[in-house]
C-alpha cells in the first residue's frame, strides 16, 4: 500500500498521439490536483481505475477549474469563462463519459455545462465504484479488513441533496460487511459540512459555532471508527474537526476512494 | 327579502375587494423579470398534485403534518357548506340541501368532525407557538406583526368552527322544537353536545342559530380578504408555487445567457451577440429578480422549516432563509406602493439589498440546499441570494476580501488556489 503510484497515469494528449481513446476521462479537479490530502484520494482513484482495467486518461495541465467557485460566489463571467474554455479541450478530444473525483466538479460539469455546449456523461467516483461492485470487478478482499468497523458516512449536499445521489457511496460502504451508523442528520436532511457556496476559501461570518464542528459533533455522537466521505471539501471540514475534538487518533477521516482502494489491497 | 340583499351586497364586495387586491399581488409578481416554467407541463401537475395537494413534504415531520391536513381538509371540506349557504343567503332558503336527507346528514355529520378537528388542531397549533414557544417559530425576522398575523389566523379558524358548531347545536334544537322554517335536516355528531348549554327560548335560539349562520360567511369572506395582507396566502398560492417549481436538480445554477453571449463574443471575435436589453447583472432589488422568485414571497407561510436546517443558522449566523423570503415580500410590497403612489419609475432610494438584506446574510449561505429541501412548498430561497451575490460580485465588484483573491487565482492559474498550472500531474509523480 505505498503512497506511490507504479504506473503511469496516462494524458489526454499521450493518449492521443499514440492514436488511442480513453473509455473515461477521470476528472481530478482542483483540490484533487493540489491538495496534499485530497491527492491520496486521487491517486486511489487511479489505482482502482488501474486495478479494475478501465482505459482512462487525465486531463493533466490542461485541466482548468471547472468555475464552480465562481459560479457560487457569484461571478458568472469567470465560470462561464472557465466552462467554455474547458468544454473546448473536451469537446476536441471527444470525450463521452467522465468521471470526477468532487462532488462539486460532478454536478457543475454534468448539469451547468450542457447549456453551453458540453454534454457528456457524468459520473462521481463513488458511483463508478458501485457500478464496478455491481458488476462484479470490484470487491473488497485482498487489503485491510474494515468487518465490524463503525463507519458513519457524510453526504456531500453537491452529491446528495444537489443530484440526489445517495445509495453509491452506500453501497461502497455496504460491501465492506462493516457496520453502518446514519447520523441524525443523514441522506436529504443532511447537514453541510459549512465549505460549499464558496465557504472553502473565506472565513466564515460572526455566529457562535463553525459548522465543520456542528457536524463533526453529530459525526462523533455515532462513535464511528471512520468518518466516510466522498468530497474534498467535506475531507479538508471533517479532518479538521476531528482535530479540533482531540479524536485523530481515534477516529480516521477516509474518502470512499480510500476505504475502497484499502479493501481491495491497492 | 331586506336580509337576501344585503346577503348579496356583502358578498358582492367581498369578492371586488379580494379580485382588487389579487391582481395588485399579480401585477406586483409582473414586475419581475421573465422566466420560462412552461417546460414538462405533466411533471409540474403532477408536482403540484403531490407536493401542494398531497402534502407529501410536510410528513418530514409527522406531528405538524397530521394536525396541518386536519386542518386543511376540514377547511376545504367544510367550505362545501358555503355553497349552501351562499344558496341559502341568496333566495332566502335554508339548508337547501336538506333534501337529500342520508346523504345530507353524513355530510354535516362529517362537517362537524371536520370542524372539531379542525378546532383542536389550530388550538395545538396555538399552544406550539404561545404556550411550548417552539424554536422554528421565533427568530430575528419573527418580529411581533408575523406573530399575531399566525394567532389571528388560528383565532379566526377556531372562531368559524366554533360559529359553525353552535350553529348546528341552535338549528338541531330548533328542529326539534318544531320551528317553522327549521326542517328537519342533519345529524349533528358533535354539536349535540353543545344543545344543552343553548337556552331553550325559540326567540333566543333563532338569535343565535342566524347569528352564527352571519358570523360564519362574514368571517369567511374577512378571511378571504385578510390572505393578501397576510403569510396565510400560502392556501393559495401553494399550487401555482409548486406547479411553477424548480424541476432541474438542485446543484444546478441557472446559466446567465446574457453572460453568454458576451462571453461568447470574447472568445470568438467573429460571433456577433443577439441584441439584448441592456440589464444589469443579479439583482440589486425586487425587479431585478424573476417572477418566479417574487411568487416565492406571496407563497411563503413563514413555517420556518428552511431556517431551522439551515447550517448558517443552526451556528448562529445571521442568515435566514426564511427572513430572506420575508424581506422580499416586504420590500415587493413597498415598491408596489410606490408605483400606485406615484408611477413606474419612482425611486425611493432603497433596495433589497442592504436596506433589506445584508451583506453578511448572503455571504454566510453555502448554497447546500437544505433550506430549498425543507420547504413544503418548494420555495427556492437560495435562488435570491444567487442573485443578490452576483449583484454584489459583478456589478459593484463588492466581496468578501478572500472570494476576490480566489477569483483571481482561477483568473490567472485555473484553480482557486495560488498553484501554478504546470503543477497541476504532480499527485502522479510524487507522493
Amino acid at each position: 500500500m505505498s503512497e506511490q503510484l507504479n504506473f503511469e497515469v496516462p494524458t489526454m494528449a499521450e493518449m492521443i498521439a499514440k492514436g488511442e481513446e480513453p473509455e473515461i476521462l477521470f476528472w481530478v479537479g482542483c483540490a484533487g490536483s493540489y491538495d496534499e490530502r485530497a491527492q491520496k484520494t486521487t491517486r486511489d482513484i487511479c489505482k482502482i481505475l488501474h486495478h479494475v482495467g478501465i482505459k482512462y486518461a487525465v486531463l493533466g495541465t490542461e485541466e482548468s477549474c471547472t468555475g464552480d467557485p465562481a459560479k457560487r460566489a457569484g461571478n458568472e463571467f469567470l465560470f462561464q469563462m472557465q466552462a467554455m474554455t474547458n468544454i473546448e479541450v473536451l469537446n476536441g478530444y471527444n470525450i463521452k463519459k467522465i468521471v470526477t473525483g468532487c462532488p462539486h466538479c460532478f454536478n457543475t460539469i454534468k448539469n451547468e455545462y450542457p447549456g453551453l455546449g458540453g454534454s457528456y456523461d457524468v459520473i462521481h467516483h463513488t458511483q463508478l465504484i458501485q457500478d464496478l461492485i455491481n458488476d462484479g470487478k470490484l470487491k473488497a478482499e485482498g487489503g485491510e479488513s474494515f468487518k465490524g468497523k463503525k463507519i458513519t458516512y457524510h453526504d456531500p449536499c453537491y452529491l446528495g441533496r444537489g443530484n440526489d445521489v445517495y445509495e453509491a457511496p452506500r453501497k461502497a460502504l455496504e460491501v465492506l460487511d462493516a457496520q453502518l451508523v446514519e447520523m441524525k442528520r443523514c441522506k436529504s436532511n443532511g447537514l453541510c459540512c459549512g465549505a460549499g457556496g464558496a465557504q472553502m476559501f473565506k472565513e466564515p461570518e460572526k455566529g457562535n459555532k463553525d459548522i465543520n464542528i456542528e457536524r463533526i459533533e453529530e459525526a462523533l455522537d455515532t462513535q464511528p471508527q471512520v468518518i466516510a466521505a466522498s468530497c474534498p471539501f467535506c475531507m479538508t471540514m471533517l479532518s479538521d474537526g476531528v482535530k479540533m475534538k482531540d479524536q485523530d487518533k481515534n477516529v480516521q477521516v477516509l474518502d470512499i476512494a480510500e476505504i475502497t482502494a484499502r479493501a481491495n489491497g491497492l | 327579502m331586506v336580509l337576501q340583499i344585503l346577503f348579496i351586497a356583502i358578498t358582492l364586495a367581498a369578492i371586488a375587494l379580494f379580485s382588487f387586491n389579487l391582481k395588485k399581488v399579480i401585477r406586483n409578481i409582473r414586475i419581475g423579470k421573465a422566466a420560462d416554467r412552461t417546460d414538462q407541463p405533466q411533471k409540474r401537475f403532477m408536482t403540484m398534485v403531490k407536493v401542494a395537494l398531497g402534502q407529501t413534504k410536510m410528513f418530514f415531520r409527522p406531528i405538524p403534518a397530521f394536525l396541518h391536513l386536519i386542518v386543511y381538509a376540514g377547511f376545504i371540506i367544510i367550505n362545501i357548506e358555503v355553497l349552501e349557504i351562499m344558496i341559502d343567503g341568496i333566495f332566502g332558503t335554508h339548508r337547501i340541501f336538506g333534501g337529500l336527507g342520508p346523504i345530507y346528514n353524513f355530510l354535516i355529520g362529517s362537517f362537524e368532525i371536520l370542524a372539531l378537528g379542525v378546532w383542536l388542531g389550530c388550538a395545538v397549533f396555538l399552544i406550539r407557538r404561545n404556550v411550548i414557544k417552539l424554536k422554528r417559530f421565533s427568530g430575528v425576522e419573527m418580529t411581533s406583526w408575523p406573530r399575531s398575523d399566525a394567532n389571528y389566523i388560528l383565532i379566526t379558524e377556531i372562531l368559524l368552527m366554533t360559529a359553525f358548531l353552535i350553529m348546528n347545536a341552535a338549528d338541531a334544537k330548533l328542529q326539534a322544537m318544531g320551528a317553522s322554517h327549521y326542517t328537519l335536516a342533519g345529524s349533528f355528531p358533535v354539536s349535540q353536545h353543545l344543545a344543552n348549554l343553548l337556552p331553550n327560548s325559540e326567540g333566543a335560539l333563532m338569535a343565535i342559530e342566524r347569528g352564527c349562520w352571519w358570523f360564519h360567511i362574514i368571517g369567511i369572506l374577512a378571511f378571504l380578504n385578510y390572505l393578501p395582507y397576510s403569510k396565510h396566502f400560502h392556501i393559495l398560492f401553494a399550487f401555482p408555487n409548486t406547479y411553477f417549481s424548480n424541476l432541474e436538480p438542485k446543484g444546478e445554477f441557472t446559466n446567465m445567457q446574457s453572460v453568454t453571449n458576451e462571453v461568447k463574443a470574447m472568445l470568438d471575435p467573429s460571433f456577433s451577440p443577439p441584441e439584448a436589453e441592456p440589464g444589469k447583472f443579479g439583482a440589486k432589488d425586487v425587479n431585478d429578480l424573476s417572477w418566479v422568485n417574487l411568487m416565492n414571497a406571496y407563497t411563503c407561510t413563514e413555517c420556518g422549516r428552511c431556517t431551522s436546517v439551515c447550517p448558517a443558522n443552526i451556528t448562529g449566523k445571521l442568515l435566514s432563509p426564511r427572513k430572506i423570503m420575508m424581506d422580499t415580500r416586504d420590500r415587493l410590497e413597498e415598491v408596489g406602493k410606490n408605483i400606485d403612489k406615484t408611477g413606474n419609475g419612482f425611486d425611493d432610494g432603497k433596495s433589497l439589498i442592504d436596506s433589506y438584506i445584508s451583506r453578511e446574510e448572503i455571504w454566510a449561505c453555502t448554497s447546500c440546499n437544505a433550506c430549498t429541501d425543507a420547504c413544503p412548498i418548494n420555495i427556492d430561497p437560495l435562488a435570491i441570494i444567487t442573485e443578490l451575490r452576483r449583484y454584489a460580485v459583478m456589478e459593484e465588484s463588492q466581496a468578501p476580501a478572500s472570494i476576490n483573491a480566489m477569483l483571481g487565482n482561477i483568473e490567472n492559474n485555473g484553480a482557486p488556489w495560488k498553484y501554478s498550472p504546470a503543477d497541476r500531474l504532480n499527485w502522479a509523480k510524487e507522493s
